[in-house]
Formats: structure tokens, sequence, C-alpha cells
């Protein structure tokens, strides 16, 4: 038995699905089979919240009445430079992005990077202004030259968030060979393997319920920071082509998804700036992806465990940076990790993660109110990410 | 037995007595450095875990008093900021006391400051800067 998303739309408006989370689902599977559940359940929800540094928003400001062309020219929020190489009232502002003043990486310590491109985008959320500092060469058409002023989102037409690469379908687990502490994306690592970090849901987080894409694609609808958004597009460096087992799932870093969403209807309370001391400012957002419950094939994928799916573990200290030494020093269940423990190298090596699995559970409870409430609904995916066969090889 | 966490801060003028040798010495009190910052002719603080019978760590703390060395209960130095705590776990795997746990259950991090020591490893480590040094 099958069903359409358009069939599980018309329940969901009715206020007759039923949506389970991406957790509640795996016992249910278990004790079931999926033939069974695939045809009691209708939506299973997802959700992840993490640091995802390929983030950023445009911004439309509204023009006062003598007119100023940022396109060519400087731009600041906050002192925090956003680009301008637009039409006149564009910018995008990233979220790494660094004050000029900003002390940075010093050779006598680690920067400590307390602002930057996240916070400004988390202030405007907040509801908070930010001061827009502007330089233009100044046209027949846009005579202005210079704008100072504090500005919020109302001040702006349109306010979204694009990020290029986010939801990344599996992640490496970091560790440090070397002989000296070292500062990474992926947190502080202790010197000769003494900590691991990993940074994903696990079995909460979307592309590993929906390993082949099979529902996720373009235009597929998303809980994004309290946002409903959109998957725009395959991500950056997205890489189908994987090493995958059995059940589908990648080994290493796979897919991913470039999303877009309203910034003017996120919240706070789904968004975080963040400093990774040593390396630098990030956004953490909230992501959620409902999957309709098309068949038994669904059900086994949304059914996936810890204990099935399983990350690399990669040396942060040499093979990352300079690709010296092992590739991968093996691979680890997200079920060990999750355990506060894993094994590297014969030595018992104590875990942490970047990515909250508690708002991660929060994300997907939360969408599974809106779908169950009949206030979200599901969309087809107008064009399929590319797939494993048509995968092309990119380095992560 | 009693074991308290302090933290001792010295001014100039005792940064360099041989404070740890009489408290050992003279009153019997194990001294457990947990963390130190001497420089000869400047102010000193010093970390540690004492431990001894009641009435002898008394006596030590008074003899502290004495000579004019300030002591800090231990666990008002960090803080932790439910607001700002996503529960990440970052921190988890550099507290070297278990001060910062996470329950496995709920997946909750939280932070009991009797075992904290002042490392200040999670300042580093907390990306959402919810861990802090309390002011005052």
């Amino acid at each position: 038995m099958s069903k359409t998303i358009e069939e599980i739309n018309a329940k969901i408006q009715k206020g007759t699905a039923v949506v389970v989370t991406a957790e509640e689902i795996i016992p249910m599977v278990q004790k079931h089979g999926p033939q069974k559940i695939a045809s009691e359940v209708d939506v299973v929800t997802t959700g992840t919240f993490s640091p995802m540094c390929s983030s950023g928003a445009f911004l439309n400001i509204k023009q006062p009445r003598e007119k100023i062309k940022f396109g060519g020219g400087v731009v600041s929020l906050n002192n925090v430079p956003a680009y301008a190489g637009l039409a006149a009232a564009d910018i995008y502002i990233g979220a790494t992005a660094l004050r000029e003043d900003d002390p940075r990486n010093s050779k006598k310590q680690p920067g400590r990077f307390d602002y930057g491109g996240a916070h400004v985008i988390a202030d405007l959320i907040a509801g908070k202004t930010v001061r827009l500092k502007a330089g233009a060469y100044g046209t027949d058409c846009y005579p202005e030259t210079r704008r100072d002023q504090s500005i919020g989102l109302s001040d702006m037409t349109d306010a979204f968030m694009f990020n290029p690469r986010n939801c990344y379908q599996n992640y490496n687990v970091a560790v440090n060979l070397s002989n000296k502490p070292i500062y990474t994306y992926m947190g502080k690592l202790k010197p000769r393997i003494g900590n691991a970090y990993y940074c994903s849901a696990g079995q909460l987080s979307p592309l590993f319920n929906d390993p082949h894409y099979r529902t996720i694609g373009l235009g597929t609808r998303i809980f994004f920071c309290g946002a409903q958004g959109y998957v725009a597009w395959h991500g950056t460096q997205h890489n189908p082509a994987s090493p995958r087992h059995e059940n589908g799932t990648p080994k290493a870093p796979a897919g991913n998804v470039a999303l877009i969403g309203n910034l003017k209807e996120m919240s706070s309370e789904w968004i975080r700036a963040v400093s990774f001391t040593g390396y630098g400012v990030t956004l953490s957002v909230a992501v959620g992806v409902p999957i309709p419950m098309l068949d038994a094939d669904m059900a086994q994928c949304v059914a996936i465990r810890d204990t099935d799916l399983t990350a690399p573990i990669v040396d942060y200290s040499s093979f990352y940076p300079r690709g010296e030494g092992e590739a991968s020093l093996g691979q680890v269940s997200y079920a060990a990790l999750k355990t506060g423990h894993i094994e590297v190298q014969g030595k018992k090596v104590p875990t942490g993660s970047f990515s909250s699995y508690q708002l991660a559970q929060k994300v997907a409870s939360h969408l599974k109110d809106l779908v169950q409430k009949g206030e979200f609904l599901l969309t087809q995916p107008q064009a399929s990410l590319p797939g494993a066969p048509a995968g092309r090889e990119v380095l992560a | 037995m009693k074991e308290l966490r302090v933290v001792l801060r010295f001014n100039e003028d005792v940064v360099e007595q041989p404070i740890t040798y009489h408290l050992i010495a003279d009153y019997g009190v194990q001294v457990n450095i947990l963390r130190a910052s001497i420089d000869p002719g400047k102010q000193g603080m010093m970390m540690v875990a004492l431990r001894a019978k009641e009435a002898q760590v008394d006596k030590g703390l008074a003899y502290l008093n004495d000579m004019g060395v300030q002591v800090d209960p231990l666990a008002t130095e960090i803080q932790h900021l439910d607001d700002r705590c996503t529960s990440c776990t970052a921190c988890v795997p550099h507290c070297p006391t278990d001060a910062l746990a996470v329950d496995r259950e709920t997946w909750m991090v939280s932070f009991d400051p009797d075992k904290c020591i002042v490392c200040l490893s999670c300042l580093d480590t907390c990306i959402y800067r919810a861990m802090a040094i309390a002011s005052g």
C-alpha cells in the first residue's frame, strides 16, 4: 500500500493525520514492521539544531527620499562588513563575517570572536536595531554617498535567510593526533586524542532519514528557525557519491541542502550566534523536515537508529588541514558517540557534540505539533537533489 | 574528615610566605592544589581542596585569616547561564571533574558548582557563551 503527498495533506487538513517524530517511529517499526506502520503513520518529523557556517541573509533596505546605491560601495552593520555587490538596496550579511578591528587569532592567543555576521542576524531576529554605515560613489539616479543610521527588520522591504550549505547528511568525528591543543571548527581538540567531537543529530537528522533524497528535494517545505522555509537547491559540496551502508546511509559527509526562509518570521528561540574560540563566528540554526510516509520502504528509512549510523574519525591536526597521514581512523556509530566515550587507537576518548540533540528533539516535536494542528502542509519536491547515480566526487 | 574547596587570594605582603607548608605541617591539613597563579612580589591566587578533621580545617582557616589571606568558596566563581545553554554537550569532554555533565536520557546538560575547580576550560569550549566568570 502506498500514499501520495496529496492524500497525506488532505488528512492533515482534516486533522486526522498520524504524525510521529523520527525518534518515536523507531520502536513502532521494530515492533510492528514497516508495512503496518507505513499504513498507520502519515508523517515523520525530523530535526536538527547545530552550527552551520554557510549561512547568511539577503537584506533589502528601504530607501530614504534621497536614494543611495550600495552596489559597488561599502556597507557594514554594527561594523560587520556586508556584501554589497548587488543592486542599489540589496546586501548580503554572511554569518562568519568579522569586524575589521576584531583581533582574530594572534600568535599569542586564539581569538574569542565575540561579534560577527551571525550576531547581526540574531540581533535583527530578536527585534534589535543595528547600525548601518554605507559609503557609495553617487550616480545621477542614486545621488547620496553616505548613510549612517539605525535599522531593524521593519526598515527592510525584504529580509530572507539564504544558506548555501546546511543540514549535512553525516559529519566527521574530529580528533587531534598532535602533541598540542588545536582550535578548529570542530571545537578545541586536546592533544593525543584527548577528546572527540561529533556534529549530527544522528537518528533525528533530516537527511539520515531520507538517505536517497526520495522526498527531500527542491521546494520541500521545512521548519526553518521558526519560519516555514524551503529547500532551494542542493547545497554546495553536496556529495551523494559518498560510500554508503546497505541501509543507504552515507559513511561520511554526503548530501546537504541550500535553504531559504523569511527572516521576519524567524524567532530567537530557534537561532543562535556562536563563537568558536580560535576559529570564528558562526550561526546555529534549527531545521526540521517532515517526511511523508509514502510506503513501507520509507518506513524502513525513517526507522533508522543511532546504532545503524556511523561517522568517520578524522584527525584535524594533520590530515584535515594538510592531507597528511591517514584519511580516516575508523568508523564509529552515533550510538557509541552518544555514550560519552569511544575507543580510538586503543584509547578511551571522551566525546562531545556541537549539534544539540535536546534541541533537535524539540524541533522534531514542535514540527509534529504544527503538522498535527494543520498549520504545516507537506510539499511535493519540484525536482530531486542529485542522487547517488548522478553523484560527483567532492572533497568534504 | 571534612573537605573544603576554596580560592585563596594573597596580597603582595604574604605572597612569599610558605603558607601551604604551614597548613600541612602545623595544622595537619591535606592541601590539594587545583590551580595556582603566584608571582613573587605580586598578588596571587590558589584554588585548593583542604582535607582534614573538621577542627583542624577550622584552625587552618583561622591561620589563613590571621595571615591576611582572603578565603572564598569555590562555587561562586563560575556560572552556568541556563538561557544561553543549548545542551549541545561540547563542554562535557573538557570538564575534568564532571561538574558539567549530561543526563543521557533527557540530554540536559547541568552544572554542579560543588564539583567545579574553576579550571576555566569551559569558557573556551562553550560556543554559546553559556559559561561565565561570576562578577565580584
